[in-house]
Formats: structure tokens, sequence, C-alpha cells
């Protein structure tokens, strides 16, 4: 690992000050960062540790009834949380499938989000790779590829986003709140991530210094809170990343969707939210045709990158899975495998 | 430039001197602290056999900057047992097999403590397996490694230390 400077940030303008340098980054849980430093991916010249700032620690409901979540809130504590439980349970179920106890009591809200691809040519520094050196070319093309994007990608890049948390986040319409240099701002979550073009890797719109201070989950969407799944496919039952995941949130009555919010997770650069599939489900019943048309329209765009058409097929089952788990109910308490599919309860439900 | 960090290891007040901001939690137990019973596995998070508590909490000490935890409260294997009394989820591992060869045994009994501190009621077989699904055992002992954290769970809620 090469030397860097450490500076711990007393404040968020202090923090903002001090990462607005070349070569700086922030450090939060360091589950992803120290990793990616080992490996020689990353070689900030300062770090500057955000982990003290209590001001981004704090879970408190808005006045107008959104939850507003501190960046540097740890994973499982997030996923403790009451509100998140009752009011977002997929969120929760979402946390709780990813990565290890250990690494949800060290990894953060803002880290969650701004964690890298798992590609293998973007941690091996003697392949070539776009996201890490733009312009050198990418080995994930003509390589080992089968986990790689089925969406929005190019010759640039065929990376996913590996987050599971961010998949109902993206489905729900989270937002986020993001402190610089320039002042505070808010963005969508869905337009944090830029995806890939002909030329550029994908990246995020964060400008030098910029910080991200919370994640706002809408009061809109505990309309969802009794039909809500996170449902994720993966090599192996617990800590694996997802090869497609899916968060499913309806509003359903006598049968019938009144409202519903799709997202896919691990199909490409960012979390896939499917508008397109969530208007062929609004007033539709809840049935597995009606689920079926939507994860056909889901993934009609999709095309395999790589050895990977599978993950077109298997994203749509898995969204259908998830869809069917969603309109039979919100389980009563967390599953013992969240995210699982041997933890579903669509056969049982209504 | 020194950087100096404090750091209280098993109830023992730590001064340490790092000659630059480079080294993790796990380096600094078992290169300046001298405690070995931490294991350094993968040393990129994904074994769990570097599980300590700090302050509290289970948490990979290979992906721990040692510089970001001045003034923390770390708890490490070496901790654990009361002069020749094993703290019981030690006492479990070693009544259960939940070990062959040893080497995740530390890390699997921290973070067996880290679980049950965590958990919101009793714990099933199969919610001790998903919670323990950080720490891998290459020899294969996981049956015996849950049912170490079971027996421990009965041992702990009989009103044993924790």
């Amino acid at each position: 690992m090469k030397v860097f400077d450490y500076e711990r940030a007393e404040s968020v303008g202090h923090a903002i000050e001090a990462a607005s340098k070349t070569g700086a980054a922030y450090y939060a849980g360091g589950t992803n960062l120290l990793d990616l430093m080992k490996a020689g991916v990353r070689q900030p010249d300062r770090l500057v540790d955000i982990t003290r700032l209590d001001e981004l620690k704090a879970i408190e409901t808005t006045k107008d009834g959104s939850l507003r979540i501190g960046a540097m809130v740890p994973n499982s504590d997030l996923a403790r949380h009451e509100t998140v439980r009752t009011d977002y349970p997929a969120v929760a179920e979402a946390l709780l499938s990813g990565a290890s106890g250990q690494l949800r009591n060290a990894a953060t809200v803002g880290g969650n989000l701004m964690q890298q691809t798992r590609c293998a040519y973007f941690y091996d520094t003697n392949s070539a790779c776009n996201l890490r050196e733009p312009g050198v070319g990418c080995d994930a093309l003509e390589g080992e590829n089968s986990k790689h994007a089925i969406l929005g990608w190019t010759k640039a890049c065929i990376a996913t986003h590996p987050s599971d948390f961010c998949v109902p986040l993206a489905a729900m319409g989270a937002s986020i709140e993001v402190a610089g240099p320039d002042g505070r701002r808010e963005l969508n979550l869905d337009d944090l991530f830029e995806l890939p073009d002909e030329t550029s890797p994908p990246s995020t719109r964060l400008g030098p210094g910029e910080l991200i201070t919370a994640v706002i989950l809408p009061g809109q969407a505990k309309t969802f809170v009794g039909h809500s799944r996170y449902i994720k496919l993966r090599d192996r039952t617990s800590y694996a990343f997802a090869l497609v995941s899916a968060a499913a949130l309806l509003d359903v009555g006598d049968g019938k969707i009144k409202d519903a919010r799709i997202a896919l997770g691990s199909v490409a650069a960012k979390p896939w939210r499917v508008r397109k599939a969530e208007t062929l489900l609004n007033g539709a019943e809840a049935t597995e045709a009606s689920f079926w048309k939507a994860a056909e329209a889901a993934l009609a765009d999709a095309s395999p990158s790589g050895d990977n058409d599978y993950k077109i097929e298997l994203a749509k089952r898995v969204l259908v899975r998830a869809l069917k788990a969603a309109a039979a109910g919100t389980p009563p308490v967390m599953p013992a495998l969240p995210g699982s599919v041997f933890s579903m309860t669509e056969e049982t439900g209504s | 430039m020194a950087l100096r960090i404090s750091l209280k290891i098993n109830g023992t007040a730590h001064e340490v001197d790092l000659e630059d901001a480079r080294p993790t939690l796990l380096d600094v137990l078992r290169e300046r602290i001298g405690l070995t019973g931490t294991k350094k596995g993968c040393d990129r998070g994904q074994c769990g056999a570097c599980t300590v508590l700090i302050d509290g909490r289970r948490m990979n000490s290979c992906l721990s900057l040692a510089m970001s935890l001045d003034g923390a409260d770390v708890t490490t294997v070496e901790g654990l047992a009361s002069g020749d009394t094993l703290h019981p989820v030690q006492s479990a591992f070693i009544e259960n097999d939940g070990f062959q060869c040893g080497y995740c045994t530390p890390g699997q009994i921290m973070s067996a403590i880290g679980l049950l501190a965590e958990a919101d009621g009793e714990l099933s077989a199969e919610r001790i397996r998903e919670g323990m699904s950080g720490n891998l055992c290459r020899c294969g002992a996981y049956a015996g490694i849950q049912d170490a954290v079971l027996d421990a769970q009965a041992r702990l809620s009989k009103g044993g230390r924790s």
C-alpha cells in the first residue's frame, strides 16, 4: 500500500476543505476503500477520515414524513432501526442480505452508494480497465464476464454496481444530500450514477470534495409497507454478491395493483429502476401473468455483454419471484435468510 | 512525523507510535502489541479470521485503519478468559468440536460473541448459520461451529457472562 497522509475531519466543512485537494479520498467504514488500496487499485495521497462526524450519524423523520439517514450510519444499525424495519422493510431486507455481520457493522450508508464494482479486471492492476484507467481498454470484454452487465453497458465498461441497499432505494425514488465546496444540494439517487457511454466508463456525478451527507427515503414509500420484498440470487446462500436481484414494492388491494415500484440489482452500472414495468402493473391484476408481462418489459432492452445471456432470463425470473413474494405480503418477521429464495412465502401467501 | 494513537485492548491502555497511517488494527495487534491470537487469513475482509470486537461490535480488523480507531476499546480472543476460566463461547467451541486446525477459531469465537450480543431474541440454527457466514472454516467444521454457538447461546441465557 502506498503511503498516504491522514487527516481526521472535525466538521463537514473541514472534511470538504481537506478532500478538495487532488488525490484525496474520504475514509468512512473502510471496507471497500482499504481493500482497493491493498490491491493497488486506489492510491490516494491523502485520506480524510469522516468517522468522527456525529452530524452524519443521525436517523430522523423529517417534517414531510420522509426518513433522513445520515451517511455515516452503519449498515447494521440502519437495518435494525425501528422505523426502517416497520416502514421500509425491503430496505432492511436488502441490507441484511449483503456482506457479512462484521462488514455490515463497519460499512456505512454513504460508502454503500459509493462502493466500486467487483469486476475482477478492475481489481487486477495487470489487466486493462477503463474504469481504473480511462482509455486503456477493457479486458472483461473478452474475459470471464459471466456476471457482468446486461443493461446500460457499452464497450467502454461492462461492470455492474454491486449494492443490495441501493436497489430498493432506486425503486422507491430515494434522494441524497450532498455537501461540497459550493454548498449543499439534493439529488435523486438515480442521478448520482452516470452510465458508461461509448468512450467513458461509468462514474458518479459528484464533484471534487463533494461528500454524501444523507440518504432520504420518501414518506410516500410507506404505502408499500405491506407488500415489499428484496430477492437476490447468488452463488451461495449467504455472503456473496448478487448475480441478479430485484426489489418489488406493491400497493395491492382486492387483488389489483394500485401502484408498483421495481428495480433490479447487479444488472448495470447502477441500480436499475424499471418504470416501464411499473406502468404496466398499475391497475393490473396481481397475478403471475401480470408479473411476467412486467418482467418481459423490464428486460426488453437487455443484451448480453459476454457469457451472460443467462442473466437476462434469470433477471426476469427473479423479478417475477420478487413480485409474487411482495404480493403475498411482507413477512411479519425478517426471514432467517434475508433476500433468499429459500425464505419466500409466495406459495403460501394470498 | 510519527503518529500516536491510544487503544484500550482487553482492558489495558496502550499508546502506539506509527511511522505512517497505513497499519490496520490487525497489524497493530499482531506486530506492535504482540497479540497474535487474531489471525491474518485473507487480509481482505473475506475470511473473518481477523474478527475482533471494536467498541463491542464485531468487525474485520484487517479492514480497519488503526489511525481511525484512536481511543477505541478493542477485545481480542486473548481478552476472553479469566485465568483458566474460559469464556462460555470458548468452552462451547471445545465441547462441540467447533474446529479442527483452529486457525479460524479466534475469529469464529469473536464473531459468535458479537452475533449473540447483536441478536434480537433467541437465534435459530438457521439464523446462526446466516449470522456466522462472514467466517470461513476451510476444515469445514461448520456443523460443530453451529452447535457451539447454539450451546453458547443457551449457556449465556442461563446467566453466564457475555
